[in-house]
């Protein structure tokens, strides 16, 4: 394998000498840095989305939210402690917790301001978390909700996973549009390789016939010019690696000073970085792939 | 057909046709013999380059055979065709040197096409060189040379690789008559050594300087033979190398 590695390689240098060694074009290495560079960040907000989503699907799995909406104070204490009691007996919750009044009000209080005067106060429902051993399933929440409505009344529970359905419905979205952007930005990179492979041939076509009379096979010219946009893709590649690697570095500063929970789950792990890593290496190996391709079609229609 | 086993190039009825004109080349037969020494000749228009495009490969005929190498090349793989290419040396009539190599590059251009090496190149290019009388011009690139410079550089490319046939198209064309004849001393010298040699020119003098050469005479697309020597050549052998 290394070995037809080596022997291919030293038949490109070796094929490299029958044409002058210039650029496919000047400007491919910059038009291939900033495809590069907008695959990695598109690559990278794709990843950092997906592990949002993965994170706080794990997070709220199993979980759900009691509301006891009652409300005379002392009737709804009732309900909340035998909700509380009917929940604590079950083998299949994990974890039941009272959210408490203080952390609700400082939960409200952007919206309902500061309620200093108890009786005047807007009155709120009880909530307690609730965390179920297992998935939840509609069939289990439709008997948990007629069994809780024996012992507490006025308690309604609500799936949290349907609480951030549009949460996660957007961040697949965008996930499809980062996946989108990728496939594009390639689409974009193969058409620029094509367009400048095929101006390159046009502006060496005396001297491929020549060749090609010469004996030269489809091969050893397409590795000519596989070679050229190798140096230039490679080049192109760093550049832009560099460029977008510094973009998500900012970005992930910024994103990691708003402290908010639903981001926290967003950073990047090893696989990511392997993975935005080898995008450089793909677009030089599409790139490769469809200047080889050019002119192998090209040269079809040379006898 | 005669002599078909020793044979090296075999056309029988050939025609050939750009796109939906009249044939340009009409009916074409003959066979060359390795060693021998042919000249192509006919006015301007009469198919000659047409003619040597199809000894050298870069264009398949419309209709009819030819027998390359025994083998039948109107039915050979593309694939196939660059291994018959590098067996054939060509003196193309406006030289066709890359105008980006060096002298040196150019005529060392049919050993690296053929895989050799940068070390195995060296020397038979340099040898070359100075056959030709331009060592002293190696580096120099086509843009620096002479008309005469280049023609000679052209025919060292064309012989480097010593093909079997050698395909010459108008190659005294733009150099004077001393150069014209020191050419064709090197064709005949390259024929001495077992190439079969196929010179496409109209002048009529040159013709005389090579006495054992045959001559195809091709008039408006057709292959003059009254005496069918062209077609069913005397059984001849090669010259010893």
């Amino acid at each position: 394998m290394i070995g037809r590695l080596f022997a291919r390689m030293r038949s490109a240098g070796e094929s490299a000498r029958m044409l002058p060694q210039t650029r496919l074009a000047g400007p491919m290495p910059w038009v291939i840095a900033i495809m590069v560079a907008l695959t990695v960040m598109a690559m990278a907000a794709g990843l950092a989305l997906s592990n949002v989503a993965s994170s706080a699907r794990a997070e709220i799995s199993g979980g759900l939210t009691v509301q006891v909406i009652e409300g005379a104070p002392a009737a709804r204490e009732r309900q909340v402690e035998a909700a509380l009691r009917f929940l604590a007996e079950r083998n299949d919750v994990a974890d039941v917790a009272r959210v408490p009044d203080a952390e609700l009000a400082q939960l409200l209080e952007p919206w309902l301001g500061e309620q200093a005067d108890e009786e005047d106060a807007l009155v709120t429902p009880s909530l307690i978390d609730v965390q179920l051993t297992g998935a939840i399933t509609a069939a289990r929440l439709r008997s948990l909700r007629a069994e809780l409505a024996r012992v507490a009344p006025q308690a309604r529970i609500e799936a949290q996973a349907n609480w951030l359905a549009p949460v996660f419905d957007a961040l697949r979205s965008m996930q499809l549009l980062a996946i989108g952007l990728v496939v594009l930005l390639a689409a974009i990179t193969t058409a620029a390789v094509w367009l400048a492979a095929r101006s390159a041939l046009g502006s060496n076509r005396d001297t491929i016939e020549v060749i090609h009379h010469l004996g030269a096979t489809d091969g050893q010219i397409a590795n000519i010019f596989q070679r050229s946009i190798a140096i230039d893709a490679a080049t192109g590649g760093v550049a832009g690696l560099m460029l977008g690697l510094t973009a998500i570095l900012l970005l992930g500063r910024q994103f990691a000073a708003l402290g908010s929970g639903l981001v926290a789950g967003g950073g990047l792990a090893m696989a990511d970085w392997l993975i935005i890593g080898a995008v450089p290496l793909t677009a030089l190996l599409l790139a490769m792939l469809t200047a080889r391709l050019t002119v192998l079609f090209a040269l079809r229609r040379i006898l | 057909m005669s002599g078909g086993e020793s044979s090296i190039v075999q056309f029988d009825n050939v025609g050939l046709r750009y796109g939906t004109d009249r044939e340009v080349l009409s009916d074409i037969s003959f066979t060359l013999y390795p060693g021998s020494f042919y000249f192509l000749t006919g006015a301007s228009g009469a198919g000659k380059t047409s003619m040597l495009r199809l000894l050298y490969l870069a264009q398949r005929p419309s209709r009819g055979m030819i027998r390359m190498f025994e083998h039948d090349v109107i039915t050979l793989p593309r694939a196939r065709l660059p291994d018959f290419r590098r067996r054939i040396g060509v003196v193309f009539q406006d030289f066709r040197l890359v105008p980006h190599l060096s002298a040196f590059d150019n005529v060392a251009l049919p050993l690296r096409v053929s895989g050799m090496s940068e070390r195995e190149v060296r020397k038979p290019v340099a040898d070359m060189l100075e056959w030709v009388g331009l060592d002293h011009r190696a580096e120099a690139r086509p843009a620096t040379l002479s008309g005469g410079e280049q023609q000679r550089v052209a025919i060292a490319r064309a012989v480097i690789a010593r093909p079997e046939v050698l395909v010459a198209d108008e190659p005294t064309g733009n150099v004077d008559p001393e150069m014209a004849v020191k050419l064709l001393r090197l064709f005949e010298a390259l024929n001495r050594l077992g190439t079969t040699v196929v010179v496409a020119t109209h002048d009529v003098h040159l013709l005389r300087k090579v006495p054992d050469s045959l001559i195809m005479r091709l008039d408006k697309g057709r292959l003059s033979d009254p005496t069918g020597a062209l077609r069913y050549p005397p059984r001849r052998e090669a010259n010893p190398a």
